[in-house]
């Protein structure tokens, strides 16, 4: 493939495809030994209502409010989970999915009450996202990567989500190890002086951001999947926490790259004419990693489970 | 309007979606609770979200077969099945690899959601058969409904209700304590499938009024607000249904009544709104009884310290102390005791003073464990116990000396 077509209509949405998979892949592997990796489905589905009332609030389609609308729903979200949890006494899944079904409802019922049929703003949107879209016509080749001109054109979503990848590393970077040993021994992180509800917020919100910003660029189904899947995959194959997040970051650029490939020219190759979704491709691969790893992985069974039980 | 919309009177389609909403509300509702019971509330997510591959795959088969690909019960029976294969999946990853439920349950909604969407984009791309409606399943879509279609979800509905009514005690038994359960000698295991089997029923009928994203409400929501009424499962199942049935009514009327109210949504908002209800008003486990009862109890404990720093001739400061004590008519408002007021913080301080025979005494162990600073000794011992333990301690002496 020349570079002339590569680079204004796959490079992009590749590289956020990429980016995006990563931002969510890295915190998904705490959350998943936390047992918390449904906060990302949870979170998925709040976001709706905060953008659209973002959208209600301001009248236009701009990434800034959107942002801090669903931002702010994902932490309405978390407190109303927590409040219930408390108040009500439930227990924790039950209490999130009383939280997010609502709030979702509630984000589709302000989506056709409010008049946005002249925008691009609908679940399906919301749902699937639209990679294939974030394309850069100004691109002639790979010698537009150096040019200015060109450059400043580049798909806005592109440089944001790689700065939300930046901070996601960050974060995990600098609270390495209190999130390593809180993660692994809560009481002991507390009796070391680590304040570890401070951290567990600051993982889940960490994890809202990323959320957020690619559900912006990709759609939520991409996020949930990139939470879970290459985290899960991971944990087959190491025992080594080092060792995990690595794999996890091999897993969810494998996904991204393949599942854009075959989302865009699989149904060339099988004859088609049109390509198929991106982010679900995306999602399905992953699911393919996971039931690779979950099938032959050397470390996917219980420790201390004796073997085939 | 809204009346005529509660009383079924706005045609035929909004009494069809009504009653068969109600209906679904119900068995969703009474499904739930003994997932809710389980612990095991947001299984139901994944077998939702299991179903949409399935119905797709449905379309397409039937529109290859040269039909117009939108028959329901077809399309319910091909998301039954990749939901089962959604069920099947989870229960693997949790049984035979180190992922925990709740990791096994966002790996399937989130793979079979994607592989869904995947099969969406084939079929919009391939443009077979009226596509038009198909994405109605993700949120319910009301508008176009048939005869049959309330047929089937009826029937559906009937036979989940049957099926729950007939395994009630074995379910409920597994949902408590399933190590017992199986101790017993049931088949915990094939008692799991089924209570999944009967979620993957209601899920399947529920796609068309709700859409599987919304559906996840119906299970969930009603079994959290019953669970606020009652200690008693069987008063727990009942309720949930008849909230389940009732919030589907009310909310498939509500969205009849106006236009641009998806069904779907509303109904979960309604049933939301019941639950906050609950959460607020519910004797017992509810918010405000909760609230309540912390009063009363600071009353009781203000009012008792009170009395006993009267007895003792100690100043009181606090004003809660003071305010409680000069309602109850147990203290003037210059601070001096009345004389019912006297009488009664020499009953509190006689009380703490055999109270404290009693802690001291090894064989009234069981009746000093009672002891909280607040009970009577009244509701403790007998009447002869008490008057042995007033010869131990002497009659009443002046306290001030």
């Amino acid at each position: 493939m020349s570079g002339e077509e590569f680079v204004p209509l796959s490079l992009t949405p590749m590289l956020i495809g990429v980016f995006a998979a990563v931002a969510c892949a890295l915190p998904g592997n705490f959350l998943l030994l936390r047992r918390q990796a449904l906060i990302g489905d949870a979170i998925s589905h709040v976001v709706l209502p905060g953008i659209v009332v973002a959208f209600l609030l301001t009248g236009m389609i701009s990434a800034w409010p959107m942002m801090l609308g669903a931002a702010g729903a994902a932490v309405v979200a978390v407190v109303l989970i927590e409040a219930i949890r408390r108040l009500g006494r439930i227990e924790p899944g039950a209490a999130m999915g009383v939280v997010f079904t609502t709030m979702f409802a509630l984000g589709v019922l302000l989506l056709e009450q409010s008049d946005t049929s002249a925008v691009h703003l609908d679940v399906e949107h919301a749902l699937y996202g639209n990679l294939e879209s974030l394309i850069w016509l100004d691109a002639t080749g790979w010698g537009s990567l150096l040019d200015p001109q060109a450059l400043r054109y580049l798909p806005i979503e592109l440089p944001r989500m790689a700065l939300t990848l930046v901070g996601v590393c960050l974060f995990i970077a600098l609270f390495w190890r209190a999130l390593k040993i809180s993660t692994f021994d809560e009481g002991f992180a507390r009796t070391m002086g680590i304040r570890t509800n401070l951290l567990g917020l600051g993982l889940v919100i960490t994890a809202a951001v990323a959320a957020v910003a690619a559900f912006d660029a990709v759609g939520s189904i991409i996020v949930i999947a990139m939470f879970i899947c290459p985290a899960a995959s991971a944990r087959m194959m190491t025992n080594r926490l080092e060792a995990q997040i690595g794999w996890s970051v091999g897993f969810a650029v494998l996904a991204a790259v393949l599942g854009y490939v075959l989302a865009g020219y699989g149904p060339l190759w099988l004859g088609g004419q049109d390509a198929v979704s991106a982010a679900g491709m995306i999602a399905t691969v992953s699911g393919g990693g996971l039931a690779v790893a979950a099938k032959c992985g050397p470390c996917r069974s219980r420790a201390g489970a004796p073997a085939g039980v | 309007m809204l009346l005529d919309a509660f009383t079924l009177q706005l045609g035929y389609n909004a009494t069809l979606v009504a009653i068969g909403a109600a209906l679904l509300g119900t068995a969703a509702g009474i499904t739930g609770t003994f997932l809710f019971l389980r612990k095991r509330a947001l299984v139901s997510d994944a077998v939702s979200h299991a179903t949409l591959p399935g119905v797709c795959i449905a379309f397409l088969l039937m529109a290859l077969a040269g039909g117009d690909g939108r028959n329901l019960a077809g399309l319910l029976l091909g998301s039954a099945v990749s939901a089962g294969i959604g069920l099947w999946c989870m229960n693997w990853l949790t049984r035979n690899t180190r992922l925990a439920e709740d990791a096994a349950i966002g790996a399937v909604l989130s793979v079979f959601f994607g592989f869904g969407i995947v099969l969406l984009t084939v079929i919009q791309t391939l443009g077979v058969g009226q596509k038009a409606g198909l994405e109605g399943f993700l949120l319910g879509s009301t508008a176009g409904m048939l005869y049959s279609d309330a047929l089937v979800i009826a029937a559906g509905g009937a036979v989940t209700l049957l099926l729950v009514l007939l395994t009630r005690r074995p379910m409920t038994l597994v949902a408590f304590d399933p190590e017992y359960a199986a101790a017993r000698g049931l088949p915990v295991e094939r008692i799991d499938l089924l209570m999944m089997g009967l979620v993957m029923a209601v899920t399947v009928v529920g796609l068309k009024i709700v859409g599987l994203i919304l559906i996840v409400a119906l299970l969930i929501i009603p079994a959290v607000t019953a669970r606020f009424w009652s200690e008693r499962s069987d008063h727990v199942v009942l309720l949930a249904g008849l909230f389940g049935g009732i919030a589907a009514y009310i909310g498939a009327a509500l969205s009849a009544s106006a236009p641009n109210l998806p069904t779907g949504p509303i109904i979960v908002l309604v049933s939301f709104a019941l639950f906050a209800l609950s959460l607020f008003l519910a004797p017992n486990r509810g918010v405000l009884a909760a609230v309540l009862r912390h009063m009363r109890f600071q009353r009781r404990v203000h009012l008792r310290q009170g009395l006993l720093a009267l007895a003792q001739g100690q100043a009181i400061y606090e004003s809660l102390t003071l305010r409680l004590l000069r309602r109850a008519g147990l203290l003037r408002a210059d601070g001096v005791a009345t004389a019912k007021g006297q009488a009664r913080a020499a009953k509190a301080l006689r009380d703490e003073r055999r109270w404290e025979v009693v802690r001291g005494d090894v064989t009234q162990e069981a009746a000093a464990a009672l002891y909280d600073g607040l009970r009577d000794i009244e509701t403790v011992l007998t009447v002869d116990q008490i008057q042995e333990i007033d010869r131990r301690i002497g009659g009443p002496r002046e306290v001030l000396s």
